[in-house]
């Protein structure tokens, strides 16, 4: 079974780019130029460079020993939460930006869920001199409130989607209808591996790094370079993409994809999108869809704002119907109880999506022995005020 | 085999107005009024559009009338439903215009052949490639006598048209400018070189202008480059306004038609 990307941009029968022919040529443009500008030597150079010296890589791989204790089993975690701007979103947006440059882009845009691609985005196009609008949810500008702030203090423009569940869905849709109508300047730096081809495959290649440091920092601390478990939650799934990505070929390691459950699978509130989907399109891709039966987009809910997406990348929806992955769901209060246990473990405040994989901790199964990779994919400032709420610590 | 879409460009070479709107929209039941008070007043075709979620090639009017459409209850078999008895009433050339996701839910088979049945001439998806659709669907719509109709941007490179136009029939659709449905910003019809590159082309197949046609004036721009004209958000428009259907629509094409 091969688990990355065939010639034609498709994973198994998952990926395609069903996108309008106004964004032909552009999309088109980035899948002729991709690999070759990212494997030229110049393209490596800076972003390793800027990789190491400004986004703050290699991330430390932490062994949390009273986490450990709590679950009796040895536990890592992957600390994408010490980088730059706070999540594992900016290793994405860097190597996007140098493509744009190399593109001859000027105007960059962005969708934003829970403000850290939208902060990562921000934060390289201050660092290059580059136009940047973020288009984001109207309900996600107010509970990720803090990234909102950071990205005007960054200078960019932060539009507010107003459309359907005004989330990361219709975002997306605004970002995407931006593209359509500045096709000769602009870039469109997709937060995550979905999207037509070649974004999910070159959103992936460039989260890689994650998984890519696991290996040496494991074989460091254990001996080997595989642990028994790499555990990453799933929005559209770049960060999960990132820690699976060296071990996509190993199948003594097991694969775990957490969805947010929001309020129950069966509540109607909810994001799994690999139970309650179907083979759908969304957002120019093939893949698992939560839809009606008429094939209308279904409004997810989670308290993730990251999370909170009615579809996954293709990518994932082939390793969903491969088995390749195993697929849990955790809902919000799951979420927080561990939001407060690493904080109170560890002294490590999560963000809220990186709690949904920490949660899955306890249905695993793992034993003793086993090395469980948990990918920390960001730090829960921008949660605090949900937080301070929801365990009641106002005042 | 005969098709309304290829007879209508053979009868009617010039000034040809094409009309969209959402089906289900303002009312649920209004589908087929609209479409018979359109061609009585004298327009060439009409594109019935099949509303979705998420419309990513469409403006805010479009938007908007497929959200109130969808929340009227409008789906693909009830649409099928309101549309079954429309050749006993007119011989329009219809096309149906939406996006790849309720089709494939539907069954592209099914929909096309359900298509055919009612007498539908073409078929619009902007989000179905022209790659997939060589590959997978394009013996199934011509199998059921269906034009599949692709657009066509200022930015859409000579060799793309060409491939266009060799795999489709009825008519190529060239999108005005850059934009998604609905802009007014007067882009619509200032892009001459654009249009002329492409007339100069002869493709095999007519082709009519459409996105941000919305009055006399940019109407009967479009009809000097093209066979004719595709209006879409101007028309949603016109139907919100106070007064009955058929004024609305009356009113309306006179105004384009001058
Ligand atoms: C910290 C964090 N983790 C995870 C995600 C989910 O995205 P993805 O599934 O692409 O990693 C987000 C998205 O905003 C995020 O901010």
């Amino acid at each position: 079974m091969k688990y990355s990307v065939d010639e034609n941009g498709f994973y198994g029968k998952f990926g395609g780019a069903y996108i309008p022919e106004m964004l032909h040529p552009n999309v088109e443009e980035l899948r002729e130029n991709y690999l070759k500008i990212m494997q030229s030597p110049d393209f490596q150079e800076e972003l390793q460079a800027l990789l190491k010296d400004y986004v703050g890589r290699p991330t430390p791989l932490y062994f949390a020993k009273r986490l450990s204790e709590k679950y009796n089993t040895q536990i890592y975690l992957k600390r994408e939460d010490l980088n730059h701007t706070g999540a594992h979103k900016i290793n994405n947006t860097v190597g996007q930006v140098l493509m744009a440059q190399r593109l001859g882009k000027k105007r960059i845009i962005a969708e934003t869920g829970a403000g850290q691609h939208g902060v990562a985005t921000a934060t390289v196009c201050a660092l290059m001199n580059l136009e940047c609008i973020v288009y984001m949810g109207e309900v996600d500008i107010l509970r990720q409130a803090p990234n909102v702030a950071r990205m005007k203090m960054l200078g960019a423009t932060v539009v507010p989607a107003t459309s359907g569940s005004r989330t990361l869905k219709d975002a997306t849709n605004e970002a995407i209808r931006d593209w359509i109508n500045n096709p000769e300047d602009t870039y469109y730096i997709i937060g995550s591996v979905v999207g037509p081809h070649p974004y999910p495959d070159m959103v992936a290649r460039f989260q890689a790094i994650i998984s890519e440091e696991m290996k040496w920092q494991l074989k460091e601390k254990t001996g080997s370079e595989n642990p028994n478990y790499v555990v990453a939650c799933v929005g559209g799934g770049s960060n999960a993409a990132g820690a699976f990505y060296h071990y996509l070929d190993t199948p003594e390691v097991k694969l775990v994809a957490v969805e947010a459950a929001g309020m129950g699978v069966e509540s109607g509130e909810s994001a799994a999108t690999s139970v309650l989907g179907k083979e759908g399109v969304i957002h120019g891709s093939r893949t698992l869809l939560m839809q009606t039966e008429d094939g209308q987009v279904t409004e997810p809910y989670s308290i993730s704002a990251g999370l909170d997406y009615p579809g996954v990348g293709p990518m994932h929806a082939h390793l969903f119907e491969s088995k390749r992955a195993i697929f849990e769901n955790i809902t919000d209060e799951e979420a927080l109880q561990a939001v407060l246990e690493l904080t109170r473990l560890e002294g490590i405040i999560p963000a809220l999506e990186s709690a949904h994989a920490l949660a899955a901790l306890s249905r695993i199964g793992a034993k003793p022995d086993d090395v469980v990779v948990v990918n920390l994919s960001g730090r829960g400032d921008k949660d605090l005020s949900t937080y301070l709420d929801r365990f009641q610590l106002n005042g | 085999m005969d098709n309304r879409i290829k007879t209508l460009f053979e009868q009617k070479p010039q000034g040809l107005l094409s009309v969209y709107f959402t089906a289900g929209y303002p009312n649920l039941e209004d589908t087929v009024p609209i479409i018979l008070e359109l061609e009585k007043n004298g327009v060439d075709l009409i594109e019935v559009g099949m509303p979705f979620s998420d419309p990513l090639a469409d403006g805010p009017t479009i938007q908007q009338s497929s959200d109130i459409a969808l929340r009227n209850g409008m789906t693909i078999p009830k649409l099928f439903e309101q549309l079954k008895n429309i050749r006993q009433q007119t011989q329009i050339p219809l096309v149906l215009m939406g996006y790849l996701n309720p089709v494939m839910q539907y069954g592209v088979e099914r929909f096309c052949q359900k298509a055919q049945e009612i007498g539908i001439d073409g078929i619009i998806l902007p989000d179905l490639p022209l790659s997939d659709y060589v590959r997978e669907y394009k013996q199934v719509f011509e199998q059921h006598n269906l034009c599949k109709i692709f657009l066509v941007t200022p930015q859409t490179p000579e060799k793309r048209i060409r491939e266009i136009d060799s795999h489709t029939n009825g008519f190529v659709y060239m999108v005005s400018s850059a934009s998604t449905t609905g802009s007014t910003t007067g882009k619509a019809v200032a892009n001459t070189d654009y249009f002329q590159r492409v007339r100069q082309m002869e493709l095999r197949n007519p082709s009519l202008i459409g996105f941000g046609i919305h009055d006399n004036n940019t109407f009967s721009q479009a009809c000097q480059h093209a066979k004719g004209a595709i209006i879409g958000s101007a028309f949603i428009k016109a139907l919100a306004q106070e007064g009955t259907l058929q004024e609305n629509i009356q009113s309306f094409i006179q105004r384009i038609r001058n």
